[in-house]
């Protein structure tokens, strides 16, 4: 068994591909229609067959209340590997990206947390 | 003031709490996310995040932390005015005319 596959849930995916790709540099993997919404997958330009990232719309009423609840306390929904979390904090700081947690140095692991714009806060993280 | 520098004291003695000061002193603003990170990775605390909440709502009832909210995000912030009652209370050395408030 392997991880193939994981989520995050956006409010709207056609601005959630934009800024998936656009901003954070992933290259779209799978588009396909699935009636209302779409089966929209990304992937890491390093990883063309790697994990998968499904925007997967926020339509259930639970889906919302849980963001905003992780939202509030400063929770990431999910992390990110960066080789240099400074750097791709300035890159995408001044694409307009805000950040709730600077840059921090946390012992092994250096992280940062942003708002991705579709209701979601994710970490970045370079390892040493 | 003197009613409620009791809370003062109490929040200040806890070795959490103190470091939660610490934190914030490095950095102002963070989310309840980043200082139990900071919590649990700089110092070993393992603190549940429900319990370092309310080691917050101590030091925001002792006027130490205020919290404020941005957009769907709260953010802690330090106050270190109440400690001014410390310092005014007994480092009066230099003007030892003056009168206690």
């Amino acid at each position: 068994m392997r991880i193939n596959l994981t989520s995050v849930y956006v409010d709207d995916q056609d601005k959630a591909l934009r800024f998936y790709t656009e901003v954070l540099g992933f290259v779209p993997k799978t588009d396909v229609p699935t009636g209302e919404y779409r089966w929209l997958t990304v992937v890491s330009p390093d990883a063309p067959d790697g994990v998968e990232l499904l925007l997967e719309p926020d339509a259930h009423p639970a889906a919302k209340a849980f963001k905003e609840a992780l939202a509030a306390d400063g929770i990431p929904l999910t992390q990110f590997a960066v080789d240099d979390v400074a750097a791709e904090h300035d890159r995408l700081r001044s694409l307009g990206v805000l950040f709730t947690q600077e840059p921090v140095d946390m012992g092994p692991v250096t992280t940062a947390v942003f708002d991705d714009t579709c209701g979601n806060l994710i970490q970045i993280a370079q390892y040493r | 003031m003197v009613g409620d520098v009791g809370d003062l004291y109490q929040a200040l003695a806890d070795h959490t709490r103190r470091l939660i000061l610490d934190e914030l002193t490095e950095r102002d603003g963070q989310t309840l996310f980043e200082i139990c990170g900071r919590l649990a990775t700089k110092h070993r605390v393992g603190s549940s995040r429900q319990a370092i909440s309310q080691h917050l709502d101590v030091l925001e009832a002792a006027g130490l932390v205020v919290t404020r909210r941005q957009g769907r995000y709260k953010f802690h912030h330090l106050d270190t005015r109440p400690l001014r009652a410390v310092t005014e209370r007994w480092l009066r050395s230099a003007a030892p005319t003056q009168e206690n408030p």
